[in-house]
């Protein structure tokens, strides 16, 4: 059977391929050893909770009510799972947007497309999403700081703030990614040949999220 | 040098895992969305554990919401980071670390008195 030989730049123009000795892409490989370096990183954060877990000598705590002795001002469990589900949730959607993103992205010339497999519309849901999950971070912080919990409180609040702060920095970073990629979007289209570059966007936003599966089940649910 | 993922006239030949534009390489959007729904199932599934007291204090709390946030963690990894679909190097590159990572976290969960094994050893 005969094989079309591809290494000739005209017979595969768009696709500027950075090929290694591994035959594979160097920026893919780039940013999958990068989640599997963050994979420690967060690891390390995680363990650290787990480990302080239960050692605070002083409240708020996360699953238990609190008696100030010096107060008598009892402070109540802190961690709100309702608002930490509806957030989780966000989370998990803005990740369906960012797999919808990438495939509309790759149907980009396809003449039979659907309607919904509008790159546009899912890159500023998915942004929109995060942007959202960072707006119930906040809210949590704020609140967390108003009923006495600051980072410095006690081993829980150093632990839950440095954690829980970490990821919502990462959520940072991925929005504006994000934002960047639309802004391209919008300036001139992104096309199948850039499928690669909204795919690296991609693998970051899904590792933010399943970092996030990991903390909502060991960190909130977990008592 | 040939292209290491050449494909013969009629587009046949292996996935080029560099090939991101590959509509074959991943998985349909109907696909993408029962995930979704089945993560959302999963994450109903967690909050409603969590909130009846009695299975709460049963010894199968615990591990049915570990088991639960690995079955999602690896949904998302296999279907929407499409590992399941991807080159092995890529595997090998997000599973080593999360080993090594796993691995030290169960090994301090042993070493700081969070985890135990009971051998009988002691009356």
């Amino acid at each position: 059977m005969a094989t079309v030989d591809m290494t000739a730049d005209a017979a595969h123009p768009p696709m500027q391929h950075h090929y290694t000795s591994t035959g594979l892409d160097h920026r893919k490989i780039g940013i999958w050893a990068f989640i599997g370096s963050e994979c420690m990183l967060f690891m390390s954060l995680i363990s650290t909770y787990l480990i302080y877990k239960g050692r605070s000598l002083v409240g708020p705590f996360p699953h238990e009510v609190w008696r100030d002795p010096s107060t008598g001002h009892v402070m109540k469990a802190i961690l709100n799972i309702p608002v930490t589900s509806a957030s989780t949730f966000v989370l998990l959607m803005s990740s369906l947007a960012m797999v919808l993103a990438h495939d509309a992205v790759v149907h980009a010339d396809d003449p039979n497309k659907k309607g919904y497999q509008n790159s546009k519309l899912w890159l500023a849901a998915t942004a929109i999403l995060g942007t959202t999950f960072l707006g119930f971070q906040a809210f949590e912080f704020t609140s967390f700081v108003h009923e006495g919990l600051t980072i410095r409180r006690n081993l829980f609040g150093s632990s839950f703030f440095t954690l829980t702060g970490f990821h919502g920095g990462h959520v940072t970073a991925g929005v504006i990614w994000l934002l960047t990629l639309l802004s391209i979007d919008i300036r001139r289209g992104l096309k199948p040949k850039d499928a690669l570059s909204v795919d690296l966007a991609a693998l970051y936003w899904h590792f933010v999220d399943v970092v996030w599966i990991a903390i909502f089940t060991l960190v909130y649910l977990i008592k | 040098m040939a292209h290491p993922y050449a494909h013969d006239t009629h587009g046949h030949g292996p996935h080029d895992p560099n090939d991101a534009s590959d509509p074959h390489s991943h998985p349909t959007a109907a696909t993408y969305v029962k995930v979704g729904v089945f993560l959302t199932a999963l994450t109903v599934a967690e909050v409603w554990a969590y909130y009846i007291p009695s299975f709460v204090a049963s010894h199968f709390f615990i591990p049915t919401l570990l088991i639960l946030s690995a079955v999602k963690f690896a949904t998302v990894v296999l279907f929407y980071m499409h590992l399941k679909y991807d080159h092995r190097l890529f595997r090998a590159l997000f599973t080593g670390p999360f080993l090594v990572a796993a691995v030290s976290l169960i090994g301090l969960m042993f070493l700081f008195g969070k985890l135990a094994v009971r051998l009988g050893l002691l009356t």
